[in-house]
């Protein structure tokens, strides 16, 4: 541990960019997943072209998508994000969407029945009954973009790949498993974290139920 | 760009088909071992909760750690080539296959069970004849997912040295030679897609008549 003793402030910073890469991309790509589901969710065609796409994007070797963004965005963050933002919206569209296909027909036929208009409906009611289905879905998309942001290392966009990279040129092992122990670790941490929310909100959504 | 691209395969083909060649020996040999280690452990701890549990443990840890992290520790492991790689790549297999494996055979109804233990089966034949062909499509999806992965990871194993197509992506961004950069990453996408089309085409064709879970 003779290298990370001496560097701890390079990690930190390298895990810094790592959250950042991570965080705007899975909010730009959680935008963009909520309309499309919500745009998609009720009508199956669009849905199922929806879902072809997007399972395209995401089955992309993330070698080769980063790779694809040069020509266009050059090197450097923007690509890595918009790569990563491209990653992230299957598993999002698809557990957002199922979100909205577990709200019972009933409800929205009672909703429809008091008078809701469509946005009432969606804000008031469809939305807090699919908000487990969201998080679930954040969860995985979350450790998914933590451990294909090291990739983006390799276009010059930063974070823990970073030390990957430079351990594998210099061949140091330390650089190595310090790289891709951090970055396993804050995939655990991120997906406990969303685990413990999920939970609270069940508690909270049972609380209401009761009331 | 891409015309460039696709005019280098044609006349380079001594320098594309062997590095095509090598990720797919990379793909195949990874898939064929991820599968004999995989599906005998998923059919062994699927009936019993508390292996179960520890095998998916495992395996979901397995799955946090990101596939560059994974090539990268088989360097200062094993060296540098195609053998490293390939380990590394079973690796990034074995998850989706066991975990898949585990959960589809336990989703297979209780009653199909206890009907087919009526009937005087024995556990064998429980197993081959009922049990194994109702959690196939399941365990096919795994295999699908597990698929598209190590044709990614192939794409990285350039890192450590072990050929396939990621060479061409990684001499493309070091030279910033963007139709050599193209020359691997078209290659490498058509794999992917194509191997998630296929695996489609084969649950539709086979497995019509069981009900998607």
């Amino acid at each position: 541990m003779r290298w990370a003793t001496r560097h701890w402030d390079d990690i930190l910073r390298a895990l810094l960019e790592h959250l950042m890469l991570v965080g705007v991309s899975l909010s730009c790509a959680f935008v963009i997943a909520m309309v499309l589901s919500i745009w998609s969710a009720r009508r199956p065609k669009v849905y199922a072209l929806v879902l072809l796409v997007t399972g395209m994007l995401f089955s992309i070797p993330s070698l080769a998508l980063f790779a694809l963004m040069i020509p266009w965005l050059g090197i450097g963050v923007l690509p890595a994000i918009v790569g990563l933002t491209a990653y992230a919206l299957m598993v999002l569209v698809r557990n957002i969407a199922t979100g909205f296909h577990a709200v019972p027909p009933e409800i929205i036929e009672a909703a429809h029945g008091m008078g809701f208009g469509y946005w009432r409906q969606l804000w008031e009611i469809e939305l807090p009954l699919a908000r487990p289905f969201i998080i679930a879905g954040l969860r995985i998309a979350s450790t998914t973009l933590i451990g294909i942001a090291t990739v983006a290392a390799y276009i010059n966009a930063g974070g823990l790949g970073s030390i990957i990279f430079a351990g594998l040129d210099q061949r140091y092992p330390e650089k190595i498993l310090i790289g891709g122990g951090l970055t396993a670790l804050l995939a655990i941490s991120v997906d406990l974290l969303f685990l413990w929310l999920q939970r609270r909100i069940a508690r909270k959504t049972a609380r209401e139920a009761q009331a | 760009m891409i015309a460039e691209a696709i005019s280098w395969i044609w006349h380079n083909p001594d320098q594309f088909l062997p590095a095509l060649w090598q990720h797919l020996v990379m793909f195949f040999c990874s898939i064929a071992l991820a599968l004999v280690i995989a599906l005998p452990t998923g059919i062994a701890v699927a009936r019993s909760p508390r292996l179960s549990f520890i095998a998916n443990n495992i395996a979901n840890t397995l799955r946090t750690i990101p596939s560059l992290a994974i090539l990268a520790a088989a360097l200062p492991l094993l060296g540098i080539g195609l053998l490293p790689s390939i380990v590394a790549l079973v690796v990034l297999a074995l998850p989706p296959i066991l975990l898949n494996t585990c959960t589809s055979i336990q989703q297979v109804d209780r009653d199909i069970l206890s009907a087919a233990k009526g009937m005087g089966m024995t556990r064998g034949e429980i197993m081959r004849i009922v049990i194994l062909p109702l959690s196939a499509p399941g365990i096919l999806a795994g295999v699908r997912t597990a698929s598209v992965q190590v044709i990614g990871g192939a794409a990285l194993a350039s890192f450590i040295g072990g050929g396939g197509l990621g060479d061409f992506v990684t001499t493309g961004i070091a030279n910033m030679d963007m139709s050599r950069l193209l020359v691997g990453a078209i290659p490498v996408i058509l794999l992917a897609i194509g191997a998630e089309l296929l695996f489609i085409a084969i649950a539709r064709l086979f497995f019509r008549h069981v009900p998607e879970s």
